[in-house]
């Protein structure tokens, strides 16, 4: 166990007044700019990148990482308070999170978000530590084939998340396809859908997508329910909420484990992250769940579940990114750069060659999860009375103004501006008749996935003698292929269940 | 009020003359057209500390990242002031293959480099457990194959591009497929979902020890890689590689433009630089001003009947 005596000597390097100061730096920055609607994790990663450059590798792998895994849990408070992901692995948070905001339990679903994150981040390190060397060769089996099953096993997501209507939920998905369809093609590089507009060049941009998606309709329901003059009432605080719903949140065991476990799994598949995870957190927890019709009312598991989802990504992403050399997450690309500048070169041998900083770094983030815990709950109390408090003649407003700021940030490009309120309004429209924006981000998210691993893999399918079997003869794609149909078909299976047991109650 | 505008007017033009006469006097900003951490990123930070002391003033790395670097460059030459204060990293055939795929608000000939200072050559790779273990062997392994799978960072890119040539001229069953970059060439290949990669000097460099390079698409040898072939060693005319340099706004003064350039030329003559630079497997190169136009007048045509090509082969 010479990894355990590294560990054991990277304490001491990180309590010091410098390190710490960086993690908690880093967690503050982190919690600042997951919250802010627009901001993700890997802009607020590639912002303070260059902050680094004067620092030790340790010192600025260590404040990278903390932002990182902060950032991601701080998505979850704009997720549940505004009804916005601060970050795109934020999007399920909303389904449950935000009803619990608005029948006044914004502060405990921060509190469930909290919990969760931590021990999701603590469970994805910890795998990290464990099973790296060993997940990192099964990573790879995952070719072009492999990732275009995933797209569409994401897809099949649907059918869980739309609740009442699965048609309207597919047609939804279908336009998020659509929508990532225009600009530059992924594979080949033809310009399409972009109707001669430069502005359309690169495509919509997925986050100002999911701030309009999401945040604006809620603005002009704010706007057009006339009479309200506070978004939602707070309830009453009980005493110990907080160390209540900490022994709440970890009785789920089952649940906590399972989101965990998906969270880490699609951080190790190089270029899918929490975005995706989440999202099949979420869909799973409904699976399992015996009162499914419950979700998206404010039920505690859904927060559970992508919350731990997300943050277990972190130590997933590590994966490929500490043994390969190749990121596994968006985050862990700027991560890589930033190893190379420090003259590091990311993979296997930095384990032998430099372990005082790779078992600094990985003891740091570890701590930084800890401390994100007591700094996230002032922040959220901060946030939490602030929204409950401010009239929504100032909130929407100020909501606006933050959307903008955060879309126009993505790229320091106005036409992002442009797309979030366009978008916005579309959200809008298509919400009165019934299409939600889950579906729509859903198929946003995985049509490039899709598309790119299906291009690829027909061109790699011309060895054989018809290219497109070359997606059915690989065992990990059966894999992919069974649990898309289970999925598709579970609403069926799960509406015949109780009914024959039970009858109709 | 006549005189004040004049005033006005006659110290604008005194300060503009002596701004023009001792260029540098403020901060000056490098644009990267890619984000924080990519190869551009990491060059233009080994020049940093090196153009401050030699411009004596200080050089502010933002980053305008987006559509490939297409974002940017547009900037450079519909936004930008060209006052030498704002300098932006341009890359080669980029710069070129954007405006011939179309829709990008920017045409080649408006990007006035003022020096290309690097080059990625592309390389021929396989996994260091790969029973190829010389170009020969490669060469022995594709022969009469259906089809031998490449993989490589986009299309079109001096990848596909150089898969394409390599293809065509050792008559061979090459299919490119493209990733979204090294990121995912390098899983693809080490888990076996392709037979070998085209990809860049700096991949070649990065990761010894799982990739072995069996040829170099450079006209000598590099000495990073000594022990590396050319393809044209073996009678393969296979050249390509992207290049990485710097412009200015199009109406930049010249003198402005020629102490700029003189900047870098000196930066790329620093040992230290070229020490980091080569660890890293980047290829120096020196190309001013009138050496890059001339570069970038020879490769248009050739880019335009590659890209041409690539097309009618998918329909």
């Amino acid at each position: 166990m010479a990894s355990f005596h590294y560990l054991l000597n990277a304490i001491p390097q990180i309590l010091t007044a410098k390190i710490l100061l960086l993690m908690v730096g880093g967690v503050g920055i982190g919690l600042v700019i997951g919250a802010l609607p627009g901001m993700s994790a890997t802009m607020g990663v590639a912002l303070f990148l260059p902050l680094t450059y004067w620092m030790t590798p340790s010192e600025s792998l260590v404040f990278l990482g903390s932002l990182y895994m902060a950032a991601i849990y701080g998505g979850s408070f704009s997720a549940i308070l505004l009804r916005t992901p601060g970050t795109p692995s934020n999007i399920g948070t909303i389904f449950d999170g935000y009803p619990m905001a608005k029948q006044g339990k914004g502060w405990k679903a921060i509190l469930i978000a909290t919990y969760s994150s931590l021990y999701g981040g603590l469970f994805g390190m910890i795998c990290f530590l464990i099973f790296a060397p060993m997940l990192a060769r099964i990573a790879l089996k995952f070719g072009p084939p492999e990732y275009f099953w995933l797209g569409i096993f994401g897809l099949t997501v649907i059918s869980s998340l739309s609740r009442g209507n699965t048609l309207k939920g597919f047609i939804g998905g279908f336009i998020g396809m659509m929508i990532s369809f225009v600009g530059v093609a992924p594979i080949g590089g033809n310009v399409r859908f972009t109707f001669g507009s430069s502005h359309l060049i690169s495509g919509f941009g997925l986050i100002p997508a999911l701030v309009g998606l999401f945040c604006i309709p809620e603005v002009i329901n704010m706007v057009v329910q006339r009479g309200q003059k506070q978004l939602f009432v707070e309830a009453k605080i009980e005493r110990r909420t907080a160390l209540n719903t900490f022994v709440e949140v970890m009785r789920k065991q089952i649940d906590l484990i399972r989101a965990s476990i998906i969270g880490f799994i699609i951080g190790v598949l190089p270029g899918a992250g929490g975005n995706i995870a989440n999202l099949v957190a979420y869909s799973e927890a409904m699976r399992a769940s015996k009162n499914p019709e419950k979700f998206g009312t404010g039920v505690m598991e859904g927060v559970i579940a992508t919350e731990a989802s997300n943050n277990a990504t972190v130590g997933g992403g590590f994966v490929p990114l500490m043994t390969l050399g190749v990121p596994g997450t968006p985050v862990d690309a700027i991560l890589y750069g930033a190893l190379l500048i420090q003259g590091l070169r990311p993979g296997a041998e930095l384990f032998t060659t430099r372990a005082d900083v790779v078992y600094t770094f990985i003891v740091g983030v570890i701590a930084a999860t800890l401390i994100m815990v007591p700094i996230g709950l002032l922040f959220g109390r901060g946030m939490t009375k602030i929204v409950y408090k401010i009239p929504i003649h100032v909130l929407v407003p100020v909501i606006l103004l933050l959307t903008m700021i955060g879309s126009y940030c993505v790229q320091n490009n106005i036409s992002d501006v442009y797309t979030m309120l366009i978008l916005g309004v579309l959200g809008y429209v298509l919400r009165r008749f019934g299409f939600e924006a889950g579906p729509i981000t859903l198929g946003l998210i995985l049509g490039p996935i899709a598309e790119t691993g299906f291009t690829q893999g027909l061109l790699m399918g011309r060895r054989l003698d018809y290219p497109w079997t070359i997606f059915f003869i690989r065992p990990i794609s059966w894999v992919l292929i069974a649990l898309s149909v289970v999925f598709l078909l579970w609403p069926l299976i799960r509406k015949q269940g109780p009914s024959v047991a039970g009858g109709k109650q | 009020m006549k005189k004040a505008v004049f005033l006005l007017c006659l110290t604008a033009f005194i300060f503009s003359t002596v701004l023009a006469a001792d260029f540098p006097t403020k901060p000056i900003t490098y644009v990267i057209c890619f984000d924080p951490g990519g190869e551009s990123d990491i060059t233009a930070r080994i020049q940093q500390p090196y153009l401050e002391k030699i411009l004596g003033v200080s050089i502010v790395i933002t980053y305008k990242a987006g559509g490939g670097g297409a974002t940017g460059w547009s900037e450079l030459v519909n936004r930008a002031t060209p006052d030498g204060y704002s300098i932006y990293g341009t890359n080669l055939p980029h710069i070129i293959l954007q405006p011939i795929q179309g829709g990008v608000p920017y045409k080649t000939e408006q990007i006035e480099n003022i020096y290309f200072f690097q080059t990625t050559p592309c390389t021929l790779v396989v996994p260091i457990d790969s029973p190829i273990k010389t170009f020969e062997d490669f060469v022995k392994f594709a022969s009469g194959k259906k089809s031998v799978l490449i993989g490589g960072s986009g299309q079109p890119s001096a990848n596909s591009f150089a898969t394409l040539r390599f293809a065509k001229v050792a008559k061979l069953n090459l299919t490119y497929v493209p990733f979204t970059g090294t990121g995912t060439a390098v899983p693809a290949l080490l888990g076996g979902n392709v037979d070998a990669l085209m990809t860049y000097s700096t991949v070649s460099v990065q990761y010894k020890d799982k990739l072995r390079t069996i040829a170099i698409a450079t006209e000598q040898r590099v000495p990073f890689l000594p022990d590396v072939p050319t393809f044209r060693e073996f009678g393969y005319d296979v050249v390509e590689k992207a290049f990485r340099g710097v412009a200015v706004p199009p109406g930049t003064p010249s003198e402005i433009k020629r102490i700029l350039e003189a900047a870098f030329a000196e930066v790329n003559k620093n040992p230290e630089v070229r020490a980091k630079m080569e660890e890293l497997g980047f290829v120096m190169e020196d190309y001013n001003e009138e050496q890059a136009k001339e570069l970038v007048a020879r490769l248009i045509p050739y880019y335009k009947e590659l890209w041409d090509e690539t097309q009618k082969m998918g329909k």
